[in-house]
Formats: structure tokens, sequence, C-alpha cells
């Protein structure tokens, strides 16, 4: 058994163990709650499993330490840089290098040849083979002299040189089609690339690459468009389906019921009569018809790929939804996320026929609000719930505050997401202090944290703690 | 402790959930193996569909150990998890034995003959070792999730008129979640966690052609290739494991030999449910597939 002050020292080869507590700590310093109780079950599991496969090894680690699945991205992260990075960091300090037999027959090998085998040992998936191609493939590529030694680029340069993508492909001599390589094993064979091209450079320069936290390479959200949709997209649809199951959860027993008399009288019967237990009334979830209106100016171009996943993953959790986007003029385009489910698509027809192009292309939230007015306010009543996404920069026009307070007269409950730090909201053209004091909550808004809090509050929740 | 001969491995494990009709990846060998080794609860989660129930069958099937399952939903309470005092019975006590004294009524009454005995406490009370699945732990509320913590870690339940029953047998337990909400750190901490997602396409195709036994191979590659397809797309409710099952017994009932637009467009509602879902996917994957099936000459 493990003791409580800690793992046992003969837990396993000597360094194992504060290799081991030093990843636990590296975890927790990317936001990974990992426990003591965590660290000594990963223990005890370790204690279960051969540490010679190096898969048993990561999964009975994952299993006990990382407990959900963003854990587990961080987690598949750190593991390779750590471990990978403790066995080098190692072999430097020892002066250990693997000269001579590492690339043998690299040079001998003929390229089509190794493509052949690189594209074989892809398909079968067998990773010890494409670590072996790889590491040769990086001796041919290095004979041509054409590494760059930065190791993303050079990932790219040999995977082009070995002619290799997704999907099936012609073979070039035209004896028919190749036997089409899987997506994913091809990120394999380029992981492998990459940490072939990382010992190679570490063994050259016998030093360590600084290691960049996590945090800032890889899950904030997109600060510019050219980022990755596909990760917006990843922490949207984990949201979608809380959002989903939001409202089901406040129908719960909750205080302030209404005692349900026939139910009750009914219960009573086993007890002879006597209502010893009260049945309640379930409580029914507020259905919430909900406006949102989205800036997709210049000035909210970082977030507005956010705000409009956001838009996208609210269409699909509330039904009664309707969406506007605007800039010197609103448009509303409902439509387009009824018809089209592909987030990419929705975004392109939003630009190309939302009917924002405007002459200036600066917001003008005044004219907004009066066009929001006139063209729904019949539909605004108190259940509704109106949302503005926007950083409140009028570009020094008219800010008609008077009229956004008519709509928040109208509606239930009006909310603005401000994709700004509250620090700079009410510097330069800002005004957002005119509009704040008629909303029911104002809150900055730029990462899926902050969008979580708000949507609890929507949902009628509390907000989440940080 | 450390030299006892290891009577079980990993791959032990994933043989006999194997000849339990599951086909496990490397992962979820492992933790099921590790959950056994060290008497812990599993907690299972992933997208609805890809076999996180059927681990907890299989495991009852491979270990052969009696399933208890208890399906969770919201305003699932103590009541109908844990135990009950039987009522009826306890009034039925009170007015047949109208002269004994209250003292010796209240003991007699609040004593095991009275308990019903709801799955959780099936489970600990129980003589041999079981297969425990509390399934879709995430639809119940937090309160619920905190009655577990005594459950999962101790293995023992508190009665007040009874004092603790602890369990005899170790039970084996897995909790499945589809991740609708994010549960509490203190029950997450208490289990062993499993992540299972789709499995790649070489397993699917074993998985479909364990259960489908008679369905030619190519047929089984194309089938499982088809709805990797519908799976890429953004669907509402994407195809399931057990989907892909069903349609490869469509399949062969309908007696198809390859999988071209019409046999598509006829079975597609085996795998897709959702109406908007299948005009994306017709429109997608169908076209594509008249193009697979019949090259343009």
């Amino acid at each position: 058994m493990p003791t409580p002050y800690g793992p046992r020292p003969e837990a396993g080869p000597p360094g194992l163990a504060p290799k081991l507590l030093g990843f636990c700590e590296e975890l927790r310093s990317e936001g990974v709650a990992v426990g003591t109780s965590e660290i000594l079950d990963a223990f005890a599991a370790l204690d279960e499993v051969p540490w010679t496969s190096q898969e048993d090894f990561r999964e009975a680690l994952a299993a006990t330490i990382a407990k959900s699945q963003e854990d587990r991205r961080v987690f598949e992260l750190l593991f390779e840089r750590w471990f990978f990075r403790a066995a080098e960091a190692e072999a430097v300090e020892r002066g250990i290098g693997e000269e001579g037999q590492r690339y043998e027959g690299g040079e001998r090998l003929d390229i089509d040849e190794l493509r052949e085998q690189v594209r074989q040992a892809i398909v079968a998936g067998d990773d010890g083979e494409m670590r072996d191609l790889a590491r040769l493939a990086i001796a041919a590529f290095g004979r041509q002299g054409e590494g760059s030694g930065v190791v993303g680029v050079d990932v790219q340069r040999i995977r082009r040189t070995l002619e290799l993508s997704a999907g099936a492909q012609q073979a070039q001599d035209g004896a028919g089609e190749l036997p089409p390589i899987d997506r994913d094993q091809l990120n394999r064979f380029e992981r492998h690339l990459r940490r072939e091209l990382e010992r190679d450079l570490i063994e050259r320069t016998e030093t360590l690459p600084p290691s960049r936290p996590l945090a800032e390479l890889d899950r904030a959200l997109p600060t510019s468009p050219t980022q990755d949709l596909a990760a917006v997209h990843r922490a949207v649809s984990q949201m979608k389906r809380r959002l989903a199951t939001l409202g089901h959860e406040q129908r719960g027993r909750r205080r302030g019921r209404t005692v349900d008399v026939r139910r009750t009288m009914r219960a009573s019967l086993e007890t002879g009569g006597v209502p010893m237990h009260l049945r309640y009334r379930p409580k029914r979830p507020r259905r919430p018809e909900i406006y949102v209106l989205c800036d997709v100016s210049t000035s909210v171009t970082s977030a507005s790929v956010f705000f409009l996943s956001v838009l996208h993953a609210l269409h699909d959790s509330f039904r009664k939804l309707r969406s506007f986007v605007f800039i010197e003029r609103i448009s509303e385009v409902t439509e387009v996320f009824e018809h089209e489910r592909d987030f990419r698509e929705i975004a392109k027809r939003i630009s190309s026929e939302g009917g924002v192009a405007d002459v200036s292309g600066y917001t003008d939230y005044g004219r907004v609000w009066l066009e929001f007015l006139t063209e729904i306010s019949d539909d605004l009543d108190p259940r509704s719930t109106v949302i503005v996404l926007g950083d409140a920069r009028t570009n020094g026009r008219e800010p008609h505050a008077e009229v956004f307070a008519q709509v928040a007269e109208r509606a239930g409950r009006l909310f603005w997401l401000n994709p700004e730090p509250r620090l700079y909201w009410n510097y330069g053209d800002s005004v957002m202090a005119a509009y704040e004091r008629h909303c029911d909550g104002a809150f900055e808004c730029w990462t899926t944290r902050h969008l979580e809090n708000f949507v609890n509050i929507v949902a009628g929740g509390v907000p989440a703690s940080d | 402790m450390a030299d006892a001969p290891q009577s079980g491995t990993v791959a032990e494990t994933r043989q006999a959930l194997a000849s339990a009709g599951y086909l496990a990846d490397e992962p979820a060998a492992l933790v099921s193996f590790l959950a056994q080794r060290l008497g812990k609860p599993i907690l299972v989660e992933g997208p609805a569909g890809v076999g996180k129930t059927e681990l907890a069958k299989a495991l009852a099937r491979a270990g052969e150990r009696e399933l208890i399952r208890l399906q969770c939903y919201e305003g699932l309470d103590e009541a109908k998890a844990l135990y009950e005092w039987n009522y009826r019975k306890q009034l039925l006590r009170i007015q047949a034995g109208g002269e004994s004294g209250w003292d010796e009524v209240h003991d007699d009454i609040f004593s095991e003959e009275f308990l019903l005995e709801r799955p959780l406490m099936q489970a600990i009370a129980s003589e041999q070792p079981v297969v425990l699945l509390i399934d879709e732990i995430d639809k119940t509320d937090q309160e619920f999730e905190a009655m577990l913590l005594e459950l999962l870690s101790d293995f023992q339940i508190t009665i007040p008129e009874l004092g603790q029953v602890s369990a005899t047998t170790m039970p084996t337990v897995v909790l499945t979640s589809n991740n609708s909400r994010e549960l509490t750190e203190a029950l997450k901490r208490r289990c062993l966690y499993l992540w299972l997602d789709y499995p790649e396409l070489e397993r699917e195709m074993e998985i479909v052609r364990l259960h489908a036994p008679e369905l030619p191979e190519a047929l089984a590659r194309r089938l499982v290739e088809v709805v990797r397809m519908v799976r890429s797309l953004d669907l509402k409710k994407p195809p399931s494991i057990a989907e892909s099952i069903d349609w490869a017994r469509t399949l062969l009932l309908m007696g198809a030999e390859d999988i071209d637009r019409d046999t598509f467009e006829q079975s597609m509602s085996i795998i897709v449910k959702h109406r908007t879902d299948i005009d994306l996917v017709a429109e997608r994957v169908g076209v594509k597939l008249a193009d697979a099936v019949r090259p343009p000459a």
C-alpha cells in the first residue's frame, strides 16, 4: 500500500518517482487539478502494469490523473513533452548520443523505395516501423541538404517530399490506386517525424528547447480569424451539450415549490390517509425567447469568429432564437443558421449575403438600435432575452442610449457581452457606460469560461466559480 | 506483495472481454484491468452509443458476475437508489402486535426485515461479487452525486437506524456519463477515468463483423467507411456503433451486395434519425456514393 506520506521509495527504478511528481506539478501549473489522491492512485496503478509498454504506462497514468477530456488533451501534450524531455535531458546530461547507428542505411536508400515503405507502414499503422522510417526519412532528407533547422517546417517538407497526403491517391506509374491513407495515421507519422527531428536537434545542440506554457500556445481561444476554427468549435461543442441540458437540471426539486394537492392526497393513502409526504409540482423551466445581436465590424474582428460560433451553438440549443448581425445596419441571419449546419459555410454566407455590406464599415450602434426597435419591437415581451455581442465602440456617432433603454424596457432581460477587458471599457470611443446602465448584466467575454459563466446566468443558475 | 505472482494481465482482461463479445481497445482494457486490481470505480465518458454501457455488461459476462444496474434520471433520490423502509409492512407490524410496548416495536420495525433494498444497497449487500452499473450519472443532480461518495470510496452505506452496511465482496463499479454536465471533482477523484470515442476503422469493422458474422468483409468495410463519412458531418445525432450493427443486419436482410445510392437511401433511416440530419446526409453522402459505385466511364 502507498503510505500517506508519498510514494514508496521502491515504487520503481530510482528517479521515476521524482520525475512523475514533477510531471504532476507541471500538469497543475497548466490548470489540471491533480490531487494527492490522484498521485497515489497513479503509483498504485503503475504497480500493476508493465512499464516496458509505453502505451500501458501512459494509459495507466491518464486513467488516474486526467479526469476529463480537456484534461486528457493537456495530459497528452505534456506527457509527450515531459517524458520525452526527461529522457533527452538525461541523455544530454550524461553525454550519450546515438551516433553512427542511428541512420544506418539512410544514405543508401532510394527515395522512391522509402516512399513506398513509409506508405506501407502508415497504412499498416505500425508505430515502431513508422518511427524507424521517420528516422530514415530524416536522414535521407538531411543528405539532400534541405534541413531548415525549424522542426515544423522540416516536417512539412519531408511530408511533401514523400508525397504523403490523406485519402486515396493515384500511383505515379499509373498502376491503379494506392491504398488510401487515413488522416489519423498520417498524423501519427508526422508526430514521429516531429519527435525524431526534435531529438536530432537536441543531440546536435546539446541543449533542450525552452518549454513554453501550454496555456499561451494552445488553450486560449483564437484571437485572430486566421487561427483554427476547429479549436473554437471544439470548445463550443462541449458547451452546446451543456446548454441543451441546462434547462433540465433546473427542473429538479428546488426551494419555493408549490404543493401538488392531488398527488399528496394520493401519496397519503400509503400512510393511512395521513399526508406525511408532501408532493410538489415540478418546476417548469423557463423557455427563453432569445434575440442575439452580434457586431461583426472590424473593431471586433478578433472576437467575431468566437461570437459567430457562440451564435452557432446557441442556435442548436434554443428553438426560439433569432439572430442578427450588424455593422452600420442590422440584418437578420436566423435563416442562415437554420438552414446551414456547417459553421464555415455559415461564416461565408453571413459575410456574403448577410446584407451587412456597408458603406463605411464602421459600427453605428445608435442606428442599429433604431432599426432593431422598429423591426421587432412588437415581438419583444417580458419573456424575451436580448443578448448583445459587441464592443460598444460607436466611432464617435450618436449612441442613442435612450433607444437602447426602450429596447431594454420591452425585453424581459438584456445582457451585453463585451469582447474587451473591463479595463478598456469607456476608453476612446467606447460608450459602454451609457448602455450598461440599461442592461441586466454586462460581461467581459472572450473565452469559453466567460461564456459558461454567462450561460449559467441566462439559464437561471448561479455563476460558476473560477 | 510486489513479488506475488500476477494473476492477470491487461492482455488477459482484453481476451476475457473479447470472449464476452466486447472488443476493447487498449485504454478500455487497461482501465478495466486496473479497476479490478485496484478496486476503484470506472468513470466512462464519451459520445452516445460508443459502448459505455456495453462495457459494464461485458465486464459482468467476462467475470461471470451478476450485473446490477441503476439507471439515473432527474429527481432520482435515495429511496429509489439506496433503500427504503417498507412502511406498509411496518404499519402491519404495528397494528398486528397491539399489546407489545413501543420500544419493542420500534426496534423491530427498523430491522432488515423491513428494509427494501434498492440497486446500490443490493450491490453492497450481495454475497457474490457483482458488477454495479450506474448509468448516465450526469442526469442526476449534484446532491445525488454527493451521496454516492461514501459508496464509491469505502463501499459502505450508512443507514441511521441500522448503522453501517459494508460490502463483503468488492463490486466492480462502472459509472457512465454523456458529459452533459461537469461532474464534481470529488466524484472524479474517486474514479479511474476512461474516455471512449468512436473506434478506428479496423476495430469498428471487427465489431460489426462480430455481431453480424454473415456480412461479407468487403461490405462490412464499405459500411464502416460510410458510417465514418456520416459521422464526420456535423450532425445533431451522429450514428452510434449500435446503429452500425443494426445497419449491417438490415443490409443482410435486404440481401444487399454493395452499398450503392439506392440501398443507402432506403436504409439510411437506420443510422440517421433526425430530419435535418437526413437532408444533410442524403445531400452529402448520397451523392458521393453514386460516384464511388459507378465511376464515370
